[in-house]
């Protein structure tokens, strides 16, 4: 069709607009929320082109209907009722579909994100069954009705016996028909994102709204690397628990803070479900960084040596500023590990407020492990 | 591609329909252009619909995002295309596929009635009939450019000229185009001779009587004419010009390529026009015929009688804060049609002030279809409204006037007063909804800076599109330019140089 090559110039622009709001995006959160199964709608503040018209509100206009002058016809700074009759509901501002793998894919020519290099060459296959054709043999409890009955009609209407006005139609042996199927094979997904995060009292809303922010675009990023991926999500105070994602940006809780309980129970997770023989792992932790004794970080830091970072691709830990806590935590890891040098495959990074986000994720995505 | 190639030609029923409601139609007295329907899918109806009924237009990213648009709520079950039909001579019409039969004889009659408008109203006298090859030939140019000097060039040309695409003069077309102004400005007096009595126009007149019959004064009054027609000459444009485009074309400094582009863009631009200025009419007239043809013809099925009223009603809902043309275009062609039936109008019924003669007024005239074909024939939105607009009809219609309120931040009725109604509807009808604009002055402030005037008449700009299209105008003119206006009740110049906006005061004098 003709209209392909308009529509795709069409979503080069809105490509190149996307890009360039990219940042404002992120820090705003104002995706989240606008998101499908793998589509983002995104919502485009101008995509017109101008000319000279008339102020609207300046403007006012005709309508028709029930209602006493001074009567409200609805708020706010559109129009009222705008668009063709006849043609549907007009449409205010525009909206436009992008996939997550595309949305992925701008981000990582933004940010400039190396590609992913997976871990070996482990992917698992798995295989299922799918019914994909017809055959004339099979168990009559995957008979195919409407088939049988075709073969049956056309069988005697050929021979000459069909009546249209006593239709009866007898299916025999020959006319029957069954499901079939093929087996699938597909990969399966191969990592795994453990998202740790801190709720105890020193963790505002703010704070998490960073973190949820941060972990959508994580997650787009990683989905649009690998095949499949898993999320599994680990809040802690002073104990920790495995979540849901709505629990886990949901959640406030109070009290102390023991990080070694997080990472005790990563490790759990790892050792149970995810193999790093066959898993690319990747485990986030974020919190303000105040720990609740200098015994329990030198546990974590032990944790660290001994499982998370040497069976993970990437150990990442962002550190949200909040009025507070200490911000000690960070400093303790830096302490302890080579971090910022290129064998270190944990990465740390401070968020100030949402508009540092953008840069955390280059720090956390940029080594492309 | 192959399913696009395959030329459906109609099933035959609905062939049978077609020659059957084209009779009918005739019978009524419509007179059409031979029209040829044919049949196609959704896709290709978004597609077609994108590109403004053309097949074939050129190419630019505004057809792609009307074509997600539509395909989208389409998909999506928000709305459905149901009919498309193109003015040219022959007329095409386009059926959606898998449309039930009620819905196509619905379109049908309904396409007949646009055929019978696009044939017979003035305002489409000046159109080009041939635009389907125009439009065609328009693509191969711009495609070719795009080939010389890149897609992106070429396109970002055509955002800026579509920016200015609406400072057309929609009424050029039928003002016929004065030659002999040409030919004036060659018979101009040259500077010397300004002064010399002699060569002032004299009326004639013998010798002896010259001095009577050309008194001093008349001389004098002469003298002074000719000095303000020079002086007018020496400005560009000698008066101020309407079609900015015009103007645009043959006074900035454009390259070949851009100067038909823009060339381009004012033709498609004239010939969607009428089309902009006889939205409610043409809605109306063909709403009438469908209706007329459908239920009065016995076209319509009686097992198909609800989808019938149901697509109808569709069409012609009201929905509250919105002006639906189909609805007012049927119910004042009706309106029309009864009053001159019963015979009310003309200085007698204008005069008579007894509410209860007035509502029984039966003159049995009988006049009503032959009225309402004249009025099909001469009018436009603006002028049907403005001689048919009646208080009754206003409040049987329930029309009222909306205006937003800054304090509730939201929009309100504002009176259902019929001269209110009357007024804001033909003041949204005047020049398509558009404001105003004239180039005034293209040596303005002596520095070949282009001065343009909004002619305002109540209602401001939208100063944040002024300031967009002024930056779009600059890349065409290339030296500063001007727009003065008003903006809450003052007068200002709102420029761009290049690099950024200006706003003060401004003496329109």
């Amino acid at each position: 069709m003709r209209i392909k090559q308009d529509h795709s110039r069409f979503r080069h622009i809105v490509r190149g607009k996307i890009r360039r709001n990219l940042k404002q995006y992120i820090s705003t959160g104002s995706l989240i929320g606008k998101q499908g199964k793998d589509k983002v709608s995104i919502p485009l503040p101008q995509i017109e082109l101008p000319r000279f018209k008339f102020n609207s509100q300046n403007e006012g206009g005709v309508g028709q209907g029930e209602g006493e002058p001074g009567e409200s016809l609805g708020s706010g700074e559109e129009e009222p009722g705008q668009g063709e009759a006849g043609e549907g509901e007009g449409e205010k501002a525009l909206e436009v579909d992008v996939t997550l793998d595309e949305l992925a894919q701008i981000l990582g020519e933004e940010l400039e994100l190396p590609r992913i290099e997976p871990k070996g060459q482990k992917e698992v296959v798995t295989e299922h069954d799918r019914y994909t054709g017809i055959r004339p043999v099979g168990p009559n409890s995957l008979r195919h009705f409407k088939r049988t009955y075709k073969e049956a009609l056309k069988r005697t209407i050929a021979i000459g016996e069909y009546n249209p006005k006593n239709p009866v139609v007898l299916p025999i042996r020959d006319d029957m028909r069954y499901r079939s199927w093929s087996t699938v094979k597909s990969p399966q997904s191969n990592a795994v994102v453990i998202y740790m995060m801190d709720v105890s009292g020193s963790m505002g809303d703010e704070q998490k709204e960073i973190v949820r922010i941060e972990s959508f675009w994580i997650n787009a990023w990683l989905k649009s690397q690998y095949e499949g991926i898993q999320t599994r999500y680990i809040i802690h105070d002073a104990t920790a628990r495995e979540v849901d994602d709505h629990t886990f940006f949901h959640t406030r809780e109070s009290g102390g803070t023991m990080i070694s309980s997080a990472y005790k129970l990563a490790a759990q997770i790892i050792e149970d479900d995810y193999p790093s023989s066959e898993w690319n792992i990747y485990p986030f932790h974020f919190s303000d960084g105040d720990n609740w004794s200098v015994d329990d970080t030198r546990t974590c830091i032990r944790l660290l040596n001994e499982t998370l970072v040497p069976s993970a691709n990437q150990f990442s830990y962002g550190q949200v500023e909040s009025p507070y806590g200490s911000g000690q935590f960070i400093k303790d890891l830096r302490e302890n590990f080579p971090v910022g040098e290129e064998s270190c495959s944990l990465v740390c990074s401070e968020i100030k407020n949402k508009d540092a986000i953008v840069e955390s994720i280059k720090e956390f995505l940029g080594a492309g492990r | 591609m192959i399913q696009y190639l395959k030329v459906s030609s109609l099933p035959t029923e609905l062939q049978e329909w077609r020659t059957k409601i084209e009779a009918i139609a005739k019978d009524e007295g419509l007179d059409c252009f031979d029209t040829l329907f044919e049949v196609i899918s959704y896709d290709k109806m978004s597609e077609i619909a994108a590109y403004g009924g053309f097949p074939t237009r050129y190419p630019h990213w505004r057809f792609g995002m009307e074509y997600e648009r539509l395909a989208k709520s389409h998909t999506y079950g928000l709305s459905k295309i149901y009919e498309l039909v193109i003015n040219t001579d022959p007329c095409y019409a386009y059926l959606l596929e898998g449309n039930e039969m009620v819905d196509q004889k619905l379109v049908m009659s309904h396409v007949f009635g646009h055929c019978d408008f696009f044939k017979n109203n003035f305002f489409f006298s000046r159109t080009n009939r041939k635009m389907l090859d125009t439009m065609a030939n328009h693509a191969t140019r711009v495609r070719r450019y795009q080939d010389m000097y890149g897609i992106t060039a070429v396109e970002e040309f055509i955002d800026v000229c579509l920016s200015l695409e609406n400072l057309i003069d929609i009424h050029r077309p039928y003002v016929p185009q004065n030659k002999t102004e040409v030919e004036e400005r060659k018979q101009d007096l040259p500077d010397e001779l300004i002064g010399d009595i002699s060569a002032l126009p004299r009326l004639r007149a013998k010798e002896y009587m010259d001095e009577f019959v050309n008194p001093e004064d008349y001389l004098e009054d002469q003298r002074k004419r000719q000095k303000e027609t020079l002086e007018q000459q020496r400005r560009i444009p000698e008066r101020p010009e309407r079609d900015v485009l015009h103007f645009l074309l043959h006074n900035a400094p454009l390259t070949r390529w851009q100067r038909n582009v823009l060339g381009i863009i004012r033709n498609e631009a004239y010939y969607f026009a009428p089309q902009g200025m006889t939205k409610i009419m043409n809605e109306g007239w063909a709403s009438y015929w469908h209706t007329h043809i459908m239920t009065k013809r016995g076209v319509v099925d009686g097992n198909e009688c609800i989808e019938y009223a149901d697509r109808h009603s569709r069409c012609t809902v009201m929905h509250k804060g919105r002006m639906n043309p189909y609805k007012i275009g049927i119910e004042l062609f009706r309106d029309i049609e009864e009053r001159w039936n019963d015979g009310r109008f003309g200085l007698e019924y204008d005069k008579c002030t007894d509410m209860a003669a007035r509502a029984n007024w039966n003159t049995n005239a009988g006049l009503g279809r032959e009225k309402i074909f004249e009025v099909r024939r001469h009018h436009n939105d603006i002028t049907f409204l403005d001689e048919f607009l009646t208080p009754e009809f206003c409040a049987k219609m329930k029309l009222f006037t909306f205006a937003h309120n800054p304090r509730a931040n939201e929009w309100q009725i504002a009176s259902r007063q019929f001269k209110e109604v009357k007024q804001k509807l033909l003041f949204q009808l005047t020049n398509m909804g558009q404001p105003v604009i004239e180039v005034e002055d293209a040596n303005f402030n002596n520095r070949s800076e282009l001065l343009l005037i909004h002619r305002h008449a109540g209602v401001d700009l939208d100063e944040r599109y002024a300031h967009e299209t002024l930056r779009n105008l600059f890349t065409i003119w290339k030296r500063p330019v001007y727009i003065g206006t008003i903006k809450s009740d003052r007068n200002v110049l709102i420029g761009f140089d290049g690099r950024e906006h200006s706003e003060e005061g401004f003496d329109e004098g």
